[in-house]
């Protein structure tokens, strides 16, 4: 017995069109995040960390004696993108989904107002990281394959000299990077789906896309949710992970310690205000 | 989109004895199953092909699922009772008119011969969009065809819409809802008993069926305790047609007075959402209240705060409005009864 991947209707017209994606890869989703957050598990048991040996921080931080007891790592407004932001997904994910899974309540009025919350934070946050934070520092490029190559000799035990993370580790740029597919893909479709529920907003009309469009529409909608399952599992658990804990702490308060910025960040990547320049190429 | 054919459709048909073997047979079909009662909302789906069930499950043959009967100060009706027998009971009539009412006033004496209370109180939505086979909503889709600026929607809901704004069209949802009725559920797991008002869900809860009956559930007996036995009673249904019709808005109530004082009410009113609604603001409103003009008025003003009307329904709002102020009234225009 196999899935179905789409589930079909007919419209007035007779044409049959895709109504949404079955709601077994919901499940799908699901399992795979639990078999990778085991699988994770498993390895970090096994595995070398990969933060700067005691000595060395010990020597970068004689030698950078303008840095700060603590180090910005969030500012305050981006903090509260992300925490308004991760309201917003749980309350969509949590309506979207429970009713599937048989928890059955009114969710739909949850579910749009959460979307609109979702998608008025990702604007704010397009503006105040455009214009108001280091743009680039987020995203991944050909440049971090040096870091790539380095960050995975260090998971297998090596002592490999390339490059340290700059702000964001990268890791935590692929996150970012299948976040910004995924949610922006769920936010602006179910922007569009809003037409067809009944809002304050407009007069509900199923009729401003073709059927075959508004399918399509459902079906990226689905895809992008059910991927947003895992792929906030996975969030979750590495927000909560022992050694990342720090991370987590720095989305709560703002700032890490010099000693964490030392061990875990290349300076010459990350510049942080305050430092003495160690050499190297100039800050990202 | 409703191919209709006036031969049945295939399907294999079962027509049980007993109420464990028909409970055995859902249970070994499963959602391959169909109940049918009396028929007269099944035949529309099989014969239009909307619904195509392999297996048939006919209760006709149940003799166990027939009849009324006292039950300590109330009474017990089997779901397979008809219409006019519910309709004709001496019980029923002496002790609860609501119900007798809302049984009388369901579509024709034909109809009502061959419908039973369960199939009228479990029967399914009538929007045209959703019988047409169109995958709306409620039929598992993800569009209403109903609520768009040009549909075709002045029999549909003002209450409750959630996505779907089809309504329930039972006419006696609203009286066993006045009256308090329990309704007895079996399956093959045994027995649960919900009131009549949980009995109707709306499509929050979910939006593809309008009771709470899972599969593999049959509705086998209403109970109606003795609580509002002998109450005044009110009962009106406004349709297009006096016979052979759905209500756009009917009500029930059920009332104690002492004197020009209402002491307390149960009011419903049906076809205005997806459940029959029992207007608890209202009911709290009226109880200690003279019955007059001033309270009737005021009660019909809360019952229809927060309705939205969609493009041609705006009418049921009056409508509503006048049917509770009557009922508070009491009287002339409706059906009015002290049993």
């Amino acid at each position: 017995m196999g899935i179905d991947f789409l589930t079909r209707g007919i419209t007035p017209w007779g044409q049959s069109v895709f109504t949404h994606i079955s709601w077994d890869l919901l499940w799908v989703s699901f399992f795979a995040g639990v078999v990778f957050l085991a699988a994770h598990s498993v390895y970090m048991l096994l595995s070398a960390h990969s933060k700067r040996a005691s000595a060395d921080v010990d020597a970068l931080e004689a030698k950078l004696k303008g840095l700060p007891e603590k180090i910005q790592r969030h500012s305050l407004a981006a903090r509260m993108f992300h925490w308004i932001m991760a309201a917003a997904m749980l309350t969509l994910l949590f309506t979207s989904f429970l009713p599937i899974v048989g928890v059955q309540f009114a969710w739909v009025e949850w579910h749009w107002m959460a979307g609109l919350v979702l998608a008025a934070s990702i604007l704010y946050h397009i503006i105040h990281a455009t214009f108001f934070m280091d743009f680039w520092s987020i995203w991944i490029g050909p440049k971090d394959i040096p870091e790539f190559k380095s960050e995975i000799m260090r998971e297998l035990g090596g002592d490999a000299a390339g490059p340290k993370p700059a702000k964001y580790p990268l890791g935590n740029r692929l996150y970012h990077m299948a976040i910004v597919v995924t949610g922006i893909g769920a936010t602006a479709t179910g922007l569009f789906m809003m037409k067809r529920v009944q809002t304050p907003f407009f007069t509900r009309d199923p009729y401003i896309l073709a059927d075959t469009t508004w399918s399509w529409m459902y079906v990226a909608h689905g895809a992008a949710g059910v991927a947003l399952v895992g792929l906030t599992m996975a969030h979750i658990y590495f927000a909560i992970r022992p050694e990342k804990l720090w991370l987590t702490k720095s989305m709560l308060f703002g700032f890490i310690t010099r000693r964490q910025y030392l061990e875990h960040h290349d300076p010459t990547r990350w510049r942080v205000p305050g430092s003495e320049p160690v050499g190297g190429r100039p800050s990202e | 989109m409703a191919v209709i054919h006036d031969m049945m459709p295939a399907f294999e048909l079962f027509q049980p004895a007993s109420l464990d073997d028909a409970l055995g047979l859902l249970d070994r079909h499963g959602a391959d199953a169909w109940v049918m009662a009396g028929g007269l909302d099944s035949f529309d789906w099989l014969k239009d092909r909307i619904r195509k069930p392999a297996v048939v499950v006919e209760l006709g043959a149940i003799e166990g699922l027939r009849g009324v009967k006292a039950s300590g100060d109330g009474i017990e009706i089997g779901a397979m009772t008809t219409l006019t027998e519910v309709a004709t009971n001496p019980l029923v009539r002496e002790k609860f008119g609501v119900l007798f009412q809302g049984a009388e006033a369901a579509a024709s004496p034909q109809i009502r011969n061959q419908g039973t209370i369960g199939g009228n109180l479990s029967q399914d939505a009538r929007c045209w969009y959703y019988r047409a086979g169109w995958s709306c909503y409620r039929a598992g889709g993800n569009v209403c065809y109903a609520d768009t600026p040009t549909a075709v929607n002045r029999e549909h809901a003002i209450f409750g819409a959630d996505r779907c704004v089809a309504v329930n069209p039972s006419d006696t949802a609203p009286a066993m809802i006045a009256l308090d009725a329990k309704m007895v559920i079996r399956s093959s797991k045994g027995e649960r008993i919900v009131d009549a008002q949980d009995y109707f869900i709306g499509p929050g809860t979910d939006i593809t069926r309008l009771t709470t009956l899972q599969t593999g559930e049959l509705l086998t007996a209403i109970r109606i305790p003795g609580t509002w036995a002998g109450a005044e009673f009110y009962t009106e249904k406004v349709a297009d047609r006096k016979v052979w019709d759905f209500p756009l808005v009917n009500i029930a109530s059920a009332m104690k007075v002492n004197g020009s004082t209402i002491e307390r009410a149960r009011i419903v009113v049906n076809a205005v959402a997806a459940q029959p609604m029992r207007l608890e603001a209202v009911e709290q409103f009226v109880a200690g209240k003279p019955r007059n003009e001033e309270t009737a008025n005021a009660a019909g003003e809360l019952a229809v705060r927060g309705a939205v009307p969609l493009a041609h329904n705006a009418y049921k709002i009056p409508l509503m409005r006048n049917l509770v102020k009557r009922a508070i009234r009491g009287g002339d225009n409706g059906w009015a009864s002290t049993s």
